[in-house]
């Protein structure tokens, strides 16, 4: 792209490389840890904050009101029924852990291919991969008809004398995802310590010294813990990278070992991993533009950060886009009889709408306008953008779920699915959920991981004696 | 451990991670063994200046990663084979491609959680309380902006006084005893 779409005059702009600087200049030690610990130990909570967290509050006690009465009544309430027993459950379930994935794909194999800009961005893309999980390991759980039974699917003595079926790959997406969250848990909360620590040292009330300090484990910062704790981080990224590859290819098994025109395909887990990462990254735009306005952190999360974002986006669309090819291909390549119509029927159905609004906000309108440099720096189209995405990527889970399953091989079995409030209730109310948990992380942990940006800064190169003496 | 007293070591603070690591290096020249270095984000030639080069984390990591991966296959393979064999289209009972996926999983698992708390047990992690945390200048640099070579009381060549004074050949910001 040539830089003269962009104002040559603009600060941010590295004369060097014509790119966006990854933190804006004139950044030192102190002011960073100054800007990111006010933001958690002021005592004033912003106005705006408390609104939100209303909302956000709302949502979650919606969620609890449906999940309550889903308990007493069972999952009749929802939208459910033959032939399409997967609803919103699933499709939530899976959007919402596509979700999780851009958070362990920015911290872990963005640290593999030390991609520094990613600093900025990594503390709050792991806490929406933790929220989203917990988003997402509702909906099977209440899915299964008995949630109180749920430990069954755990491999432990009884008295009933039975163990789970391991070749299932129900049962594999318990490991699969009890895995994740564990891993993305533990990755975060490592990668937390040392600023706890700073926290810890940086806090005026007795309350957050003691808080602050518990969490911090004593770090103290001497540099042979920090060896060991840059291993560590960097093991553990080695291992959530095929992780986060697993965990999405074993949930596109719970459909493509099925078999079902629409699912059964090896197309399945590539696509699915591809598209978790795309709507991914659109949520942590969703997150990351409001934030960097209202916090005033356009130094450390910068343009360069939004334009990458959208490339990774760009990328992962492009392999999306050759998912859905691919289905439409092989349906008539396949020459199955059952293969065509279920296309046939997925696009041009009762339920045809449900595609091309995926194909509208996952391909056409996010794919024509990535290429441009200037679009992918301006703020607001990128902020639509991502909410464009986030829409077209629940749709996409929707025709995989539904459209599949409506029409199925005998016409006196066919059905249809309009989802009941129980099910809009439940999914508004995941949505909330995630908001007010987003809200407490932002309010009281460091949102911006403090010793990775100071690695970045200048004060952090190695000068010789002589020049170290000469300047400043 | 019975609480100790008298001096644990003296602290000498540094501006820029240039001034410590040349500092550092001098004093594990010099033949000062007893002597660790504290700065406020990961600085590897620090660590590499006084003489720490390897570590166990790896190790750890590995051995994890393989008793996660032979327990859940184990697991998988005695439950399937003879604690509740299942007839499902006449397939085997010992059908062990279907067996890796949670294997992987837990070898990931351990792994990780291997990882993450063996780092921090060979760290010596949780420790709330340490000596340094009571110098005064301490607690607001050194998770901040501040770089802290520490030479301890242990090392058999300390002396308070003649410690000192080699500490502040290297020009620090200060230097301060930290007491137990």
């Amino acid at each position: 792209m040539a830089t003269s779409e962009v104002k040559t005059n603009d600060p941010m702009i590295d004369p060097a490389t014509g790119e966006y600087r990854v933190i804006a200049q004139g950044q030192t030690f102190r002011s960073v840890t100054e800007k990111i610990t006010r933001i958690v130990l002021t005592p004033h909570t912003p106005l705006g904050w408390f609104a939100l967290f209303g909302v956000g509050g709302a949502g979650a006690t919606m969620l609890l009101v449906a999940v309550t009465w889903l308990f007493l009544k069972g999952v009749g309430i929802w939208a459910i029924t033959q032939p399409i027993a997967w609803g919103f459950a699933i499709i939530n379930f899976v959007w919402w852990i596509g979700i999780g994935h851009a958070g362990t794909l920015i911290s872990a194999i963005l640290l593999l291919f030390k991609q520094s800009w990613r600093n900025s961005i990594n503390r709050f893309a792991e806490a929406m991969t933790i929220f989203a999980v917990v988003c997402a390991g509702m909906f099977p759980l209440i899915h299964v008809g008995r949630p109180w039974l749920g430990y069954w699917l755990l491999p432990y003595p009884n008295t009933m004398n039975v163990w789970p079926q391991f070749r299932s790959p129900l049962l594999w997406d318990v490991f699969a995802v009890s895995t994740y969250a564990t891993i993305s848990v533990v990755f975060w909360y490592i990668g937390m310590v040392p600023d706890f620590g700073t926290m810890r040292d940086r806090s005026e009330s007795k309350l957050g010294q003691y808080v602050y300090g518990m969490l911090s484990l004593g770090w103290r910062g001497s540099v042979r813990h920090w060896v060991r704790y840059e291993t560590a981080s960097l093991l553990l990224a080695g291992l959530a990278t095929p992780l986060v590859l697993s965990v999405h290819t074993v949930i596109s098994f719970d459909f493509a070992v099925a078999v079902l025109p629409g699912w059964h395909t090896t197309i399945f887990p590539p696509y699915f991993v591809a598209g978790a990462i795309y709507s991914g990254f659109a949520m942590v735009l969703t997150l990351a533009i409001p934030l960097r306005k209202f916090y005033h952190l356009e130094g450390l999360v910068t343009e360069r950060h939004i334009d990458n974002m959208g490339k990774v986006m760009l990328a992962t669309g492009f392999i999306v886009g050759y998912g859905y090819g691919m289905e439409v291909f092989m349906a008539w390549y396949s020459a199955s009889h059952w293969e065509a119509f279920m296309m046939w029927n997925r696009m041009f159905g009762p339920m045809g709408w449900s595609y091309w609004v995926l194909v509208t906000c996952n391909l056409f309108i996010p794919l024509t306008t990535l290429w441009s440099r200037k679009l992918r720096t301006n703020i607001p189209f990128m902020f639509l953008l991502s909410l464009i995405v986030n829409t077209g990527m629940w749709f996409e889970r929707f025709v995989i779920v539904v459209t599949s399953l409506y029409r199925d091989f005998l016409p006196s079995s066919w059905g249809t699915y309009r989802a009941t409030k129980w099910d809009y209730m439940t999914y508004v109310g995941t949505l909330g959920l995630f908001t007010a948990l987003f809200l407490l992380f932002v309010r009281f942990l460091p949102m911006i991981p403090m010793s990775e940006i100071r690695m970045m800064l200048p004060g952090a190169k190695i000068q010789p004696k002589k020049v170290a003496e000469a300047g400043d | 451990m019975p609480p100790r007293e008298g001096t644990y070591g003296l602290l000498a603070e540094f501006e820029t991670p240039g001034d410590l690591i040349r500092a550092a290096r001098q004093a594990r020249q010099d033949g000062w063994r007893r002597l660790d270095c504290y700065t406020p984000y990961p600085v590897e030639e620090a660590a590499e200046a006084i003489g720490f080069h390897r570590n166990k984390v790896p190790l750890v990591t590995l051995v994890g990663g393989l008793m996660g991966l032979a327990a859940m296959f184990s697991l998988e393979t005695w439950i399937s084979v003879l604690a509740f064999p299942l007839n499902i289209g006449g397939r085997p009972t010992y059908s062990w491609p279907a067996f890796i996926v949670p294997a992987y999983e837990w070898t990931i698992l351990w792994a990780g959680l291997s990882a993450a708390f063996g780092m921090l047990a060979l760290n010596g992690l949780p420790a709330l309380y340490h000596p340094l945390f009571n110098a005064p200048n301490f607690r607001d640099g050194a998770t901040s902006d501040k770089f802290f070579l520490c030479l301890e009381a242990l090392d058999p060549k300390f002396d308070r006084v003649e410690a000192k004074a080699y500490l502040e050949s290297f020009q620090p910001v200060s230097v301060v005893e930290v007491e137990y």
